[in-house]
């Protein structure tokens, strides 16, 4: 049985990951969503940045029905993302 | 567990690489257009029945030989798979990315009129 600790450690092994998290999510089959900022992604389209993932998760594969990949951004991506929106105090306080 | 090239012989490349050229979109998923089987494969029929282009779908839970095959094929490990001209477009994630961006039009669009 594979655990979402076990697709984190995984992708921070093989990735150079600066944020990650991972959600095991219910419905069919062992199923994750994940959101990751990594520089290894740099210079790549939104496929392969997916490949890159899968590719990282290889070995549990077989166990996992399905990977749901919200965010796979680089931190300059992210950052820059953070930047248009609200600061964050102010959306955990609208989120409470 | 099958040996890694296991499930994808020379003749099942072919009729794969075959069937994606003849039809412009192929959305390999779990379960039917009518009945899908599982919540992703049900989003990427949702949205291609939104695109109003011509699609097929090919139930990968029907044939395990193919369900394996199209997991090498695609290099991609999990359904959906959907294919646009012939191309390995994503799975139901990227779908939804370019669907919203509005990427997913024009390469329905450019398919369509190739």
């Amino acid at each position: 049985m594979v655990g979402s600790s076990d697709v984190e450690e995984r992708l921070r092994t093989e990735l150079d990951v600066q944020d990650l998290k991972v959600q095991e999510l219910a419905g069919c089959g062992t199923s994750f969503a994940l959101y990751i900022v990594s520089e290894s992604f740099a210079g790549k389209r939104l496929l392969e940045r997916h490949k890159l993932v899968n590719l990282a998760l290889a070995p549990l594969m077989p166990h996992i029905h399905a990977l749901s990949i919200k965010k796979a951004k680089t931190p300059e991506e992210e950052q820059g993302a953070a930047e248009k929106q609200k600061p964050p105090s102010q959306q955990q306080a609208a989120a409470m | 567990p099958a040996a890694p090239g296991a499930g994808l012989s020379p003749e099942l490349r072919e009729a794969i690489q075959q069937f994606i050229t003849d039809n412009k979109i192929v959305a390999f998923i779990k379960g039917t257009k009518q009945f899908p089987s599982c919540g992703f494969s049900n989003t990427v029929v949702q949205i291609l029945n939104n695109c109003g282009a011509p699609y097929v779908t090919v139930n990968v839970l029907e044939d395990e030989l193919l369900r394996s095959g199209m997991k090498e094929f695609s290099q991609w490990p999990t359904f959906p798979q959907v294919y646009i001209d012939g191309e390995f477009f994503g799975g139901a994630d990227i779908l939804i990315a370019a669907y919203t961006s509005g990427e997913l039009a024009e390469e329905v669009e450019r398919a369509i009129n190739n």
